[in-house]
């Protein structure tokens, strides 16, 4: 059971963390026109190195806490403005817009990934 | 519904296109008011504008998320204009009305940039949706 779960590890947590960009520039859209919000994003690659680096360690005590950290607290960053507004707000929304469908695409991607390691998986399962 | 709590996409876009449309409701009766004659300068219309405020969720730090509430509306601090018109019923003893302090133009900017945003809400929403079906779906 665990070798699947490892074969689906790595797309499954990109999954979980493109959702949480999504989430993030979502908020970014939702606030384009409140003054002074300060626009924010993570870095990708950033996280999921951190993901990687964190490493499946075992539990051998109630105590004992889970490695699997879906976002690091100061993981998330203000972006920089290329144009900055008077009224202090640093959404811009083609920017914005652009990494929403960007993300969206790649969680897509991701998620074919993981259909295809399912179906492959299947397919090893029912010995066709 | 103000102090709800943040849990998902469906609440940042669903709070902030409530906001949206506190903003195109507060044009629409400036609209409506614009050109409307009174009797006195307290009684004259003055333009409305909403107070939009950011509202993080509880695990702001750790999740990043955040929506928009119209906290309060509030009217803007412009003086009326002053027309001499005697034979208007509302003038007042010395042959004046006033205007209500709307600008139609500025009006219909801050709509069309409320509609465009209101748009991006829904569109962000489409596409999440669509996402989740697809991931509902994984492994079929």
């Amino acid at each position: 059971m665990e070798k699947i779960a490892d074969n689906l590890a790595f797309h499954a947590s990109a999954l979980a963390l493109r959702s949480q960009r999504n989430t993030i520039l979502a908020s970014n859209i939702a606030n384009a026109a409140t003054p002074h919000y300060k626009a924010r994003d993570i870095e990708f690659n950033e996280e999921m190195n951190k993901l990687e680096r964190s490493g499946p360690l075992s539990i051998t005590d109630d105590q004992h806490l889970p490695t699997y950290r879906p976002l690091n607290p100061n993981g998330v960053h203000y972006r920089v403005p290329l144009n900055p507004s008077l009224d202090g707000n640093t959404v811009e929304l083609n920017v914005e817009q652009m990494q929403f469908s960007e993300n969206a695409m790649r969680y897509q991607t991701t998620l074919s990934f993981l259909n295809g390691r399912i179906a492959g998986l299947i397919s090893a399962i029912r010995g066709e | 519904m103000k102090g709800a709590p943040i849990n998902n996409i469906f609440d940042i876009a669903g709070r902030a296109m409530g906001a949206q449309l506190v903003r195109l409701n507060t044009i629409a009766s400036n609209m409506a008011n614009a050109g409307s004659l009174a009797g006195s300068r307290e009684d004259a219309y003055r333009a409305l504008r909403p107070v939009f405020e950011t509202k993080y969720a509880e695990q702001f730090r750790k999740t990043g998320m955040s929506t928009l509430d119209a906290v309060e509306v509030v009217p803007l601090d412009r003086e009326p204009e002053r027309i001499f018109l005697p034979d208007h019923p509302k003038a007042d003893d010395n042959g004046f009305v006033y205007s209500a302090a709307v600008k139609p133009e500025e009006e219909m900017v801050d709509m069309l940039e409320a509609n465009r945003q209101y748009q991006n809400n829904v569109e962000m929403v489409t596409t999440i949706r669509a996402l989740m079906m697809r991931t509902i779906n994984m492994g079929k």
